[in-house]
């Protein structure tokens, strides 16, 4: 029991940096249709300017977090201006292959910029550790959990309160009507990728914290299961990816824990193939109808 | 067959030939040593797997993102299949033990093939790629936990029974009957899948059928590659058939042109045969590379030959023509 819970505690703490990197991914799906496969990439990054700002300006928490989800906010913008705008309007394919190209260039830049071999991620959360019962809890997966639903939250008041989040929605209902009204559908678009960014970054920088390392691949897997996480849920839908990277992350922590912990991986991706051929649009996806 | 085309067949027979005999008598006299007739093997096998996807991306339009995973079963039960024959003292010359293990791999892969395409063929554009991602992830990880065949260490000894004239060949007939699946009704049905679903559909083509049928040959086609793979490494490892190795052969069929097979070839040419030319800077290889990608999806984001195909035939006949108006010109005999 004791163990379950623990893993319990471990499985919401991988699930909820899952569901802000799948934030990401659903939130850039839902407005221009495409699978952002840089995205894992921007999470890397995210971690990497963590990571020099913690050990070479020795900025404080705060700062570590924000420098690099503002860096990661102004990267995301700039990648939807160079690369993805000029392909607006081209075939779904062109789009999602400029995507991979994104990322295969960012993930080189890494490796020459950064250099391939792994380096520590320091602690950059105080770090004690509670004891109740004979559960262990850290004070890194607290601020973790804690921090990911405080955004959670503060993006979802941002999505159904402001204007510009209202904006968001009506783009992703519908672009076409979202001009006539008015709406400046390519600012919002840019909105879109500077808080998908920021929050990617922010897994990023949990996610390296969580692991204690940082290296220019880093992004790929947690990118992947990310991407799973936001289909799980239903693409395009931001509670669904939350509600996605949560279930992704627990599945994963008890497949570790009570199976095996090489197969983890395959079981992800199997619940994803599951999950598709049953409900190809997600737990809380509706289901449209193709017209002729 | 009519005048055109058994010239056309004619022209192509000897290009192939005169190809192969250039590269024989640089290989004989050693001007190619075996670093280059290793680019040279490694870009036929390619050549295959990029062709073979293209049925799949290029013919059907649909998004296959796990053409590595087809590969990895090809190699490993052909690779299987090869070392038990050789360990049960069957001594068939070389050529048939390679040409049952390229039928063994591909049977498998095509088998898989039509396993995993009937229940997700349902699925559509993105969904399906990611589907086929995650298939690919699976078998990937199966053989890294799988013992028999060596897990994450790897299958080692593997007789290497590829050389570069067998490739050759055998690329040469994969092409040809690529080539030929797209011109027949089946190649057509499932041409017309790409074009419009739901008018094939309602035109009378059991589209389902079809699609499967494309799916299962290309994996097929994807096992016989991944056999060569594998004898001519003679050595095979799990980590090889990763997402990035599928994202690869995707991106050579579609810088060369969704649908185009020639395409294909070329760009499985080029991709292949560049990197290694730019070894010196392999730092920023991969970086040229994406490079490449993005500038190229921007500008001509149908690829290079789009859905053309290149055609030996009308080339050449384009240069007499041009040499024609040339002369005719230069004789100021202009009628």
């Amino acid at each position: 029991m004791n163990l379950f819970l623990q893993q319990l505690i471990n499985g919401l703490n991988v699930g909820s940096i899952y569901a802000l990197i799948a934030i990401g991914y659903t939130m850039v799906y839902g407005i221009i249709k495409l699978i952002n496969f840089a995205h894992g990439e921007i999470m890397m990054f995210g971690a990497y300017f963590a990571f020099i700002a913690a050990t070479s300006f020795n900025l404080p928490v705060w700062a570590v977090l924000l420098s690099s989800m503002v860096i990661m906010a102004i990267i995301g913008v700039a990648i939807e201006f160079i690369a993805y705008r000029p392909l607006r309007n081209a075939p779904r394919l062109s789009a999602l292959i400029t995507a991979i190209g994104v990322s295969l260039f960012l993930q080189n830049l890494a490796l020459i910029i950064f250099k391939p071999d792994p380096k520590v991620m320091p602690k950059i959360f105080p770090e004690t550790i509670y004891k109740i019962g004979e559960i262990e809890i850290s004070s890194t997966t607290l601020i973790t959990i804690g921090l990911s639903l405080f955004f959670m939250v503060l993006l979802d008041l941002f999505i159904r309160k402001t204007k510009q989040g209202r904006a968001m929605r009506a783009v992703s209902e519908d672009k076409d009507a979202a001009i006539l009204m008015g709406i400046n559908v390519n600012r919002t678009i840019s909105l879109t990728f500077a808080v998908g960014s920021a929050l990617g970054a922010l897994g990023g920088v949990l996610y390296s914290v969580a692991y204690i390392q940082v290296y220019p691949t880093m992004g790929v897997m947690p990118g992947l299961k990310a991407f799973i996480a936001a289909v799980l849920g239903g693409i395009g839908i931001i509670p669904g990816a939350m509600l996605g990277g949560f279930i992704i992350g627990m599945v994963e922590t008890m497949t570790k824990a009570y199976l095996s912990t090489t197969w983890a991986d395959a079981i992800v991706f199997a619940i994803l193939i599951v999950v598709l051929l049953f409900k190809p649009t997600g737990i809380l996806g509706k289901n449209t109808r193709e017209k002729v | 067959m009519d005048h055109n085309k058994k010239k056309a067949y004619l022209i192509n027979a000897i290009a192939i030939v005169a190809l192969y005999l250039v590269f024989f008598v640089l290989i004989q006299t050693k001007t190619m040593n075996n670093y280059f007739v290793g680019i040279a093997i490694m870009t036929c096998i390619m050549i295959i797997m990029a062709m073979s996807l293209n049925i799949v991306a290029g013919f059907l339009g649909e998004m296959a993102l796990g053409h590595a995973g087809f590969m990895a079963i090809g190699a490993y039960s052909s690779a299987s299949f090869s070392m038990a024959l050789i360990d049960g003292g069957l001594s068939l010359p070389p050529i048939i033990t390679l040409v049952l293990a390229m039928v063994v791999g591909g049977i498998v892969a095509g088998i898989f093939g039509f396993l995993i395409g009937t229940p997700t063929l349902r699925l559509r554009g993105d969904y399906l790629g990611i589907v086929t991602i995650g298939f690919s992830e699976i078998i990937r990880i199966f053989f890294i936990n799988f013992g028999p065949t060596g897990g994450a260490a790897g299958l080692k000894g593997i007789t290497r029974l590829v050389n570069f004239n067998n490739v050759y060949w055998i690329t040469i007939i994969v092409a040809f009957l690529i080539f030929t699946l797209g011109r027949s009704k089946q190649g057509r049905a499932i041409i017309s899948i790409r074009e419009d679903e739901i008018a094939s559909e309602a035109a009378g083509i059991p589209t389902t059928r079809y699609k499967v049928l494309a799916f299962s040959l290309a994996a097929f086609f994807a096992g016989v590659g991944g056999s060569l793979y594998a004898h001519y490494q003679s050595f095979l490892e799990p980590s090889k058939f990763g997402f990035m190795f599928s994202i690869e052969m995707f991106v050579i069929v579609v810088l060369g042109g969704l649908g185009s097979l020639t395409g294909s070839i070329i760009s499985a040419i080029v991709l292949t045969v560049l990197p290694e030319m730019l070894r010196s800077f392999s730092e920023y290889r991969l970086l040229v590379y994406s490079l490449v990608l993005i500038i190229m999806m921007i500008f001509r984001p149908q690829g290079i030959f789009g859905r053309s195909e290149f055609s030996l035939t009308a080339f050449i006949e384009s240069l007499i023509r041009r040499k024609n108006v040339k002369n005719s010109i230069g004789g100021g005999e202009a009628s």
